[in-house]
């Protein structure tokens, strides 16, 4: 494969990644937010979240496979787990680092849930809330197309699905919050020892 | 061997997942919480329902399921 | 008519004195510990009435099990654990010791709200050399905090709130051993036999409910206190020995703030003991007797206690925390506000909704509470639903833990 086509097709790896990703973000707060609809009842949203969540860390191995094998990116084994140290744009190429091993470890604790337990997991899969971010800023910064009009316009796309589930999510946390009904005051030792 | 499901209250959140999956054997009561269509707290599984019940386990976002023999 | 005063006759200030009074600590071996817990029938006395006997046999055969004195009493209504404590720290320190010994257990807790810790439990641990180490862990006094698993919870440094069973702590409990939970009134007793044997605990009391019992006597009584009484003692004479009824009574709160009325017409003939009391739906739980006055309004009564029952809920399991607010709200409804007789029926639809729905029994200690309310004072709700009340006035009166003076 010429030079010039690992290129291209590390680039377009790694936008149809990003895409796939941000779609994950979208059905995660959809998730955790409770939202159905007539087609798409609550386990089909968490099965299809998962499925793609798989599918995006496909994309993205293949999306690192190729960078590591085209010499104009420069990526050495080391660049794949510690961020930062890359010779080409290392703080953007390093943000896309952070988001692979925060992507690793998304998906590994998912796939181990049972056995960390729910509040293991739970605080693990906060991680996505750094995860998706680190991705977007990498994929603006480094890019070649970072900040082409099209790559602008699908990165807007991308912030706007985030933003409306995020506000679904935060939807719901308030109402669950407010669902509890207000408990009439407890009755206080004093009145039951006061005198008839 | 029969099954029950199992609910874990202390992690349930009314997610509402089981629901979607057993609704022969679940429904939703005042606040979303699944409530056995039997009255009981933890329903028997039928042969017919048991894929589902098992889905309804590993699908439960915050893991309150369990099937226990019984 | 006054059974001997086993546990309150055991006062003690210093463990000189408890031996002096009592002797040492008995040589008996695990094994005859728990032949003595088994032939003695002796029941858990903090609610549950399991038998100890049982209890004990089956952590014994887990390996490396913990053993836990509960004196937590989160039940306000109660303060037989808290004088027994007081009075007594020497005796429960002795049954939470043969306790380990009889499970094979080298890890001892003692969980008790704080300030008893601090003037009684520590000074008089200090003055022990004890087998097994003892750790003691501040109780809050949250109704929940005396619940078996909130209180491996707590000794584990968590907070005292329930954990979904199974598996029970007996089974798994503190950091994943078998333990042991076990009522300071019980361990009390459990010190008392090992040393003077089963056939002399049984020598009080009858046959179902051998042994004697703490009672916290309370409401419209002479002389609400804490007293000692045999086994299936009748309710009345229990009234009696707290100075008796200040006024005619409408119903007896007995057990606890999750058992049940008994009626005042009922009190003369029934028996302080699970047959007499299951056929309204009470048992005699953690020794609460609590006398309403006629001229109180039973619905108000069940009401306040119904919100303090809402009130204390861990809040963890969605039905409950959901639920009994509603239950008692209706409850309040029904009592202070504007009945209507879909109130009633409102209360039974939410009682079944909530019963058997959480981690652990609370939601259904609220609904047998509710339900004798409803069943006990049947005739008020009839007066509140055609708009009037017949009592005068309506509080519950109940002594205050903090007015009883350590001794």
């Amino acid at each position: 494969m010429s030079a010039d086509a690992l290129w291209y097709f590390g680039r377009g790896t790694g936008v149809s990644a990003l895409t796939l990703f941000t779609l994950v973000v979208v059905l995660g707060l959809l998730v955790r937010s409770g939202w159905s609809s007539p087609a798409l009842p609550r386990f089909v949203v968490s099965a299809v979240h998962r499925t793609t969540s798989l599918t995006a860390l496909g994309l993205l191995a293949v999306h690192v496979v190729t960078l590591l094998l085209d010499p104009y990116a420069q990526l050495r084994l080391v660049d794949l787990v510690v961020p930062f140290l890359g010779a080409y744009r290392p703080f953007w190429q390093g943000l896309g680092t952070l988001a692979l091993d925060l992507v690793v470890l998304l998906v590994l604790s998912s796939l181990l849930r049972d056995r960390l337990g729910r509040r293991t997991w739970r605080a693990l899969h906060w991680a996505a809330y750094l995860c998706w971010p680190a991705a977007l800023a990498h994929a603006v910064g480094n890019g070649t197309d970072g900040t082409s009009t099209w790559m602008l316009a699908l990165v807007g796309g991308c912030v706007a699905a985030v933003g409306g589930a995020l506000t679904l999510r935060l939807r719901a946390a308030r109402t669950s919050e407010t669902e509890t009904q207000s408990v009439p005051a407890p009755v206080p030792p004093a009145y039951l020892a006061g005198l008839r | 061997m029969s099954e029950r499901l199992h609910v874990d209250w202390t992690a349930c959140d009314a997610r509402g997942t089981c629901l979607d999956l057993l609704p022969e054997l679940l429904e939703a009561d005042d606040w979303g919480y699944p409530l056995a269509r039997t009255g009981e707290a933890a329903p028997a599984v039928p042969p017919s329902s048991r894929d589902y019940a098992v889905q309804a386990v590993r699908e439960c976002p915050r893991m309150a399921l369990r099937l226990r023999p019984g | 008519m006054n059974a001997p005063q086993r546990l309150l006759g055991a006062a003690a200030a210093t463990l000189a004195d408890h031996s002096r009074l009592l002797g040492p600590l008995p040589g008996v071996d695990g094994a005859g510990i728990l032949r003595a817990a088994a032939e003695s029938s002796l029941t858990g006395r903090g609610g549950a009435a399991f038998s100890t006997g049982r209890k004990l046999a089956s952590v014994a055969a887990a390996s490396d099990p913990v053993v836990v004195g509960n004196g937590a009493e989160g039940e306000p209504a109660s303060s037989k654990d808290r004088r027994l404590l007081a009075t007594a720290p020497h005796l429960v320190l002795d049954g939470l010791q043969l306790a380990a010994r009889a499970v094979g257990s080298r890890t001892a807790y003692l969980y008790a709200p704080a300030d008893l810790l601090r003037t009684r439990l520590e000074p008089a641990l200090r003055e022990r050399r004890d087998d097994v180490p003892v750790t003691t862990v501040a109780s809050p006094g949250a109704f929940l905090s005396g619940e078996e698993s909130a209180v491996v919870q707590a000794v584990q440094g968590g907070r005292a709130v329930p954990t979904s069973t199974p598996p029970r702590v007996f089974e798994r409990g503190v950091h994943g051993r078998a333990t042991l939970v076990q009522n300071v009134e019980t361990l009390a007793h459990l010190a008392l036999l090992t040393r003077f044997g089963a056939a002399w605990f049984r020598g009080v009391g009858t046959s179902a409910e051998p042994g004697t019992r703490l009672l916290t006597v309370s409401g419209a009584v002479a002389a609400p206190d804490v007293l000692e009484v045999a086994g299936g003692t009748l309710l009345a004479d229990a009234l009696a020995l707290a100075g008796g009824p200040t006024e005619p009574l409408g119903a007896v709160l007995v057990g606890g703030y999750h058992g049940a009325w008994v009626p005042a017409e009922a009190v003369a003939d029934i028996a302080l003991s699970r047959d007499g009391l299951a056929p309204y739906g009470a048992a005699p739980g953690a020794g609460v007797v609590l006398a309403l006055a006629d001229s109180s309004c039973g619905l108000r009564a069940g009401a306040d206690v119904a919100a303090y029952l809402a009130g204390q809920g861990a809040r963890q399991c969605g039905p409950c925390r959901n639920g009994l607010p509603a239950l008692a709200g209706t409850l309040r409804a029904l009592a202070d506000g504007r009945p209507s007789p879909l109130l009633v029926a409102e209360v039974q639809r939410v009682s079944r909704l909530v019963e058997h729905r959480g981690a652990c029994h609370h939601p259904d200690g609220t609904v047998r509470l509710v339900r004798s309310t409803l069943r006990t004072f049947s005739a008020e709700v009839a007066h509140h639903l055609a708009g009037r009340c017949t009592a005068r006035h309506g509080a519950l009166v109940v002594p205050s833990e903090t007015e009883e003076a350590i001794a």
